[in-house]
């Protein structure tokens, strides 16, 4: 073993009840990091699992209507016409753009408009979606939200939401009217009934086959939108931005569509990571006073090392290797008591069912960041405490203790 | 006659920037290869600082020292360092023993900081130092376990790890009992006669002095008396 390290551990184990008060400084600020990181990212992982488990990452849709000014009336007070459905032109060249994009993974279309669905003297006001589950599905999965039924949009069948159901008093089998925009209305038959865990989706969603959307909605043959899935959740306005240039169409990605939830969660994710700097600032504090002071304590013993022939760099190199001690051994020891705190949280806040209701994310890349940053920060925090014991005059200690 | 182990010319040191506080004032001393020599003197009459300015654990203010040959005064520190490792050995009065680490260990201590880490042969060295001070059987302990005459022979084992030409010892028997002091004398006049390394001792103990071969008395930073040994030489 090299003598630096050898004489690092030996300080370390002589002054054993030091070491063990610091390792667990740095042990539980390790912990807290870990414990909060894990928490935070569960928590945000979880929002966005739920947000982008009922909604497409990114959204192509046509521009708005927007009225053409002539330059000799450019004084004229210009009217901002009603949005109305329109298809995209050429959807099925903007899909297959959108599929060769990288990044992208998947692309369907899908048609959405208002309309009502009725049943004896009930009505509601209801989403009408249009999509192909084939191809759907792989942008947002709602076949596994069915509670009832089966995802079936065949013929003239539909699936509503848990909340729709309830409202006009609807099961599996029965017959529903939808009426569309210009009094385009059917009757269907309801295949499945979904719970996606979003009440405004429950009471307002009803899924056609892509056909049944195109006709009720008056856009035979076309789409309102191409809907995509990315690789990277955080690339997808980039992504939309380029599709956006390359179609002249409007790509908006899942955080320009939620800004509010972007901003909570960036907001979550600064407080955390504020919370993480005062930690790791106290730990690198707890590092440096407890090596200061054991630098004032072994200042006889520096001095005869350096005596004997000991190097003021190696004397350096010893108290560094202490501070990496510190931290590496205490991290790990954090990160073990960390993911043991994760494991007893998640037993206690367990549902009735048996499922997490909190969610932690916990993983490698955690740890190894962890392990890094607080080995970093034992190094640094050494930094003084061992440029003060390099700089010790041998004779001053020696004469003066 | 053999170059000298110690050479000093008109050596002085004083403590201090604004209010300057003198402490030796221009020694002149040679110290001959082999010569077992007693430095006496009051407190406060600078044997400390000489031995600190011998063992280049400090800078003179002014004068020159040369040790085995070599000019010393203008070393930068790694140089220093270096030299001082291989060239001279100390003994202190507390001993100043690693706690942390055994007798062998300590033994072992310059010759690691040297090389950079044990080895095998380092280790068969400080075995032979610790049997030659009596103390084979105690070589795995820790120094704390040990009677404070056995530390002190550790660390003259120590001392001698690099095979100094120059042993510096600064009252090595001052914190010891009559009978471990008159130990530990006898084994460093034995060390110095069968290996013939020099040594310079500092001590007050005036019948320990006069077993040396020559005596230096150091009052008020300067050389009172020097000459020796009578009682040895005859």
């Amino acid at each position: 073993m090299p003598f630096e390290w050898l004489v690092a551990l030996r300080f370390l184990r002589e002054g054993r009840v030091q070491t063990f008060f610091i390792l667990t400084g740095v042990g539980v600020g390790t912990t807290v990091i870990i414990f909060l990181s894990a928490l935070i990212t569960g928590l945000q992982q979880s929002i966005i699992d739920r947000t982008l488990g009922t909604q497409a990452q990114v959204i192509i849709r046509m521009p708005d209507e927007v009225p053409q000014v002539l330059d000799t009336l450019a004084d004229a007070r210009v009217e901002r016409p009603a949005q109305r459905i329109r298809s995209i032109v050429g959807w099925q060249q903007t899909i297959e753009i959108a599929s060769r994009m990288p990044g992208v993974l998947a692309a369907a279309p899908s048609i959405a408009g208002p309309g009502f669905a009725l049943r004896s003297r009930g009505s509601k006001a209801i989403a009408l979606r249009g999509i192909d589950p084939g191809d759907y599905f792989r942008i947002v999965d709602f076949g596994r939200f069915i509670e009832s039924g089966s995802f079936d949009l065949t013929g003239f069948n539909a699936v509503i939401g848990t909340d729709l159901a309830a409202d006009l008093g609807i099961r599996v089998g029965d017959k529903i009217r939808l009426q569309a925009v210009g009094d385009r209305a059917t009757i269907l038959q309801v295949s499945g009934i979904i719970d996606a865990g979003v009440r405004d989706l429950n009471e307002r969603f009803v899924f056609v086959s892509l056909r049944m959307g195109q006709t009720l909605l008056g856009l035979e043959g076309g789409v309102s939108s191409v809907e995509l899935k990315v690789a990277d959740l955080f690339e997808a306005s980039v992504i939309a931005d380029r599709l956006a240039d390359r179609t002249g169409l409007r790509a908006e990605s899942w955080m320009q569509l939620n800004r509010q939830l972007m901003t909570g969660l960036r907001t979550q994710g600064s407080s955390s990571v504020v919370i993480q700097v005062f930690v790791v600032l106290a730990v690198a504090l707890g590092i440096a006073s407890v090596l200061a002071v054991s630098v004032v304590q072994k200042s006889r013993e520096i001095g005869i090392m350096r005596a004997v022939g000991t190097r003021s760099s190696q004397v350096l190199r010893i108290f560094l290797i202490q501070g990496l001690l510190v931290g590496l051994v205490g991290s790990v020891g954090g990160i073990f008591t960390g993911f043991g705190l994760v494991k007893f949280f998640e037993a206690l806040t367990r549902n009735p069912d048996g499922t997490a209701s909190l969610t932690f994310a916990l993983n490698g890349a955690l740890y190894v960041r962890t392990t890094v940053i607080a080995t970093l920060v034992g190094i640094a925090a050494a930094v003084l405490p061992a440029r003060r014991a390099s700089r010790l005059d041998p004779a001053e200690v020696i004469r003066y203790g | 006659m053999a170059e000298p182990i110690v050479h000093l010319e008109q050596v002085r040191k004083h403590y201090g920037e604004k209010i300057i506080t003198p402490v030796l004032h221009g020694i002149d001393l040679e110290i001959q290869p082999g010569e077992f020599t007693a430095l006496m003197g009051p407190s406060g009459s600078g044997k400390s600082t000489l031995l600190n300015l011998l063992g280049l654990l400090d800078r003179p203010s002014s004068g020159l020292i040369r040790i085995a040959g070599t000019e010393t005064s203008g070393m930068p520190d790694r140089t220093r360092t270096r030299f001082r490792g291989e060239t001279i050995g100390f003994i202190f009065q507390f001993h100043y023993l690693l706690p942390a680490f055994t007798a062998l260990e300590n033994v072992m201590l310059p010759s690691m900081a040297r090389e950079g880490r044990p080895t095998d042969a380092m280790q068969r060295v400080a075995s032979e130092l610790l049997h030659e001070v009596g103390l084979d059987d105690q070589a795995h302990k820790l120094v704390t376990e040990m009677s404070g005459g056995q530390q002190q022979r550790v660390a003259i084992a120590r001392a001698l790890a690099m095979q100094p030409r120059l042993v510096l010892a600064d009252e090595p028997s001052g914190n010891l009992d009559t009978k471990s002091g008159r130990l530990v004398f006898d084994l460093m006049r034995r060390i110095n006669q069968a290996r013939g390394i020099t040594f310079l001792i500092v001590t007050h103990d005036e019948r320990l002095a006069h077993r040396c071969d020559r005596i230096v008395e150091l009052v008020d930073g300067q050389i009172a008396a020097d000459g020796p040994n009578v009682a040895v030489a005859t």
